[in-house]
């Protein structure tokens, strides 16, 4: 990365740079898109700076998870819609999420495979995101990256989740529409009226058509899914949803067709006060995902405060437990109470809330410096 | 780890390693051999040493693996290759991603590469050849060593 190695010197030269980045991918340079790309997956300064710079552009694109349990041919499904897109001259962009392993932070990201035919298609761009721990399906970065892609001009764009299993619903907070991927003879329809995954569906895609089996599973789904009464539609708020359940063979493009007519469909029936009612939920998932971003980086910073005046200097950017672990910065209060906790001596509700209250008296001090925890997102 | 409740977390080194960011690595197969058992270990095993791998799977064209690295902004790219065509593929990716403004990123190649080869295909832009017989860990430290610096 020629430019973000230069000397960063202030927050002035991170937004020019930032700009200068945001400038090129917005003028269709793809070398600059993939760099922005990454510092949003890595949160860099320079990311916040693009995102805020970025987000009045965007909210014009149509964000499509994807998601389902792992094998059910998510990745062979988006690389299909790739192609039906692509026949109708509409460019997409796709995040493919897979994830990290929790030993060794690593991870193979495998989605591409099924999608390379349209690596060298100018109107495509792939882009996959290990999860890094982050859990819910896809990674604390899909939302923002969505959100770069949907600002440089990309009117579709497919999030493809990890491999699910019942309850991994994030992707339905971050996307306008879900498309939930089953394959034959996953369960019956004890497993569709369980709470979970299938709830948030606004599509349900039962793939692998050519199996025996596949057109049964769908019509199981169909009869407990769509069981909404107009007395429940009618109240509103809490209303289930009422998904379209198709059947697709992914593999060789079979039902592909209907899957991204049933897409559109929703778009434009999203466009009224349901949809904005699901984009209100995001702009709150947004908010508190900052929110707690800054929590974490108010609480570093008090404990890298603590570390300086402690006679080892070295800062610890883990976090809470590297404070108390390995016997590294012990002497700080955030890792004294981490270390309470752990022995019993103190609960971890008390230990919170002596921590909000070191916050509150840290309020004016150097942390907060330049405004930075004051600003709205 | 931002964004992930501490109650979750495994322990103090996890998050470490996590918040460190990761190397990204393209392991690609590039030309028309089907052998990619040798790409397949490689990409778990330095999955196991911490790298994020992308992999492309089997019968790339220099284009899509230029495309594929630009588009997912790695910072190492591994070829593997058993066909005997490294002389013409390898050079050909090295040009497309000069061309396409990815001179930072290190191109490391492997398989069946003959000796003789190597000072030309290095002469291209690569900055080492692994041949059979390579540890994985071998090629973790030497990726971890001369990868760009990530900011």
């Amino acid at each position: 990365m020629a430019e973000t190695r230069a000397p960063a010197s202030g927050e002035a030269a991170v937004s020019a740079r930032a700009r200068a980045l945001c400038d090129a991918a917005l003028a269709g340079d793809r070398r600059s898109l993939a760099r922005l790309l990454t510092a949003v997956e890595n949160r860099t300064p320079l990311a916040e700076a693009a995102l805020r710079r970025l987000y009045p552009m965007a909210g014009r694109a149509q964000i499509v998870g994807v998601t389902g349990p792992p094998g059910a041919g998510k990745s062979t499904l988006v690389a299909a819609l790739i192609a039906e897109l692509r026949r109708a001259g509409r460019p997409v962009a796709v995040v493919a999420v897979d994830p990290s392993s929790p030993i060794t932070g690593g991870a193979v990201l495998g989605d591409r495979v099924r999608m390379q035919a349209y690596s060298s298609d100018d109107g495509v761009f792939i882009r996959s995101m290990a999860a890094r721990g982050h859990s819910g399906g896809l990674s604390s970065a899909t939302a923002a990256a969505a959100a770069v892609f949907d600002a440089v001009g990309f009117d579709i764009v497919l999030v493809e989740t990890v491999g699910t299993g019942q309850s991994e619903v994030e992707v339905a907070a971050t996307a306008d529409t879900t498309v939930v991927v089953e394959a034959p003879e996953m369960g019956d329809e004890i497993q569709a009226i369980k709470a979970g995954l299938l709830e948030v569906a606004d599509i349900v895609v039962v793939n692998k058509g050519d199996r025996p089996g596949a057109h049964r599973t769908a019509g199981q789904l169909e009869a407990m899914l769509s069981h909404v009464t107009s007395r429940e539609a009618s109240l509103g708020g809490s209303a289930p949803k009422n998904p379209e359940v198709l059947v697709t063979t992914a593999a060789t493009g079979e039902g592909v067709a209907g899957l991204l007519a049933a897409i559109d469909r929703h778009r434009s029936s999203a466009r009224d006060s349901l949809g904005s009612r699901a984009r209100l939920k995001r702009a709150e998932a947004q908010v508190w995902a900052v929110l707690v971003d800054r929590l974490h980086e108010r609480v570093r910073s008090l404990e890298a405060a603590q570390d300086e005046s402690a006679a080892d200097a070295s800062i610890a950017p883990g976090g809470l437990a590297d404070a108390a672990g390995d016997g590294s910065g012990g002497s700080a209060p955030a890792g004294e109470l981490l270390r309470a906790v752990a022995s019993h001596e103190l609960d971890p509700f008390a230990a919170a809330d002596a921590l909000l209250a070191l916050l509150a008296g840290d309020r004016g001090g150097p942390a907060g410096a330049g405004g930075g925890g004051g600003r709205g997102a | 780890m931002p964004g992930q409740e501490p109650s979750r977390c495994c322990g103090a080194a996890i998050i470490r390693r996590m918040t460190e960011r990761p190397i990204k690595v393209l392991i690609a197969k590039p030309g028309l051999d089907g052998h990619d058992r040798g790409a397949k270990v490689l990409a778990r095993g330095l999955r196991d040493e911490g790298f994020e791998v992308v992999y492309t799977g089997l019968r790339q064209t220099p284009e899509m693996v230029a495309t594929a690295a630009l588009q997912e902004d790695v910072d190492v790219v591994g070829l593997s290759i058993l066909s005997g065509a490294h002389m013409t593929l390898v050079p050909r990716i090295c040009a497309l991603l000069r061309e396409k403004g990815m001179d930072d990123v290190l191109v490391a190649a492997g398989g069946i590469i003959p000796d003789v080869d190597v000072p030309a295909l290095k002469e291209s832009g690569v900055a080492a050849v692994f041949g059979p017989g390579t540890t994985i860990h071998e090629v973790a430290e030497f990726l971890r060593a001369n990868a760009r610096p990530r900011d």
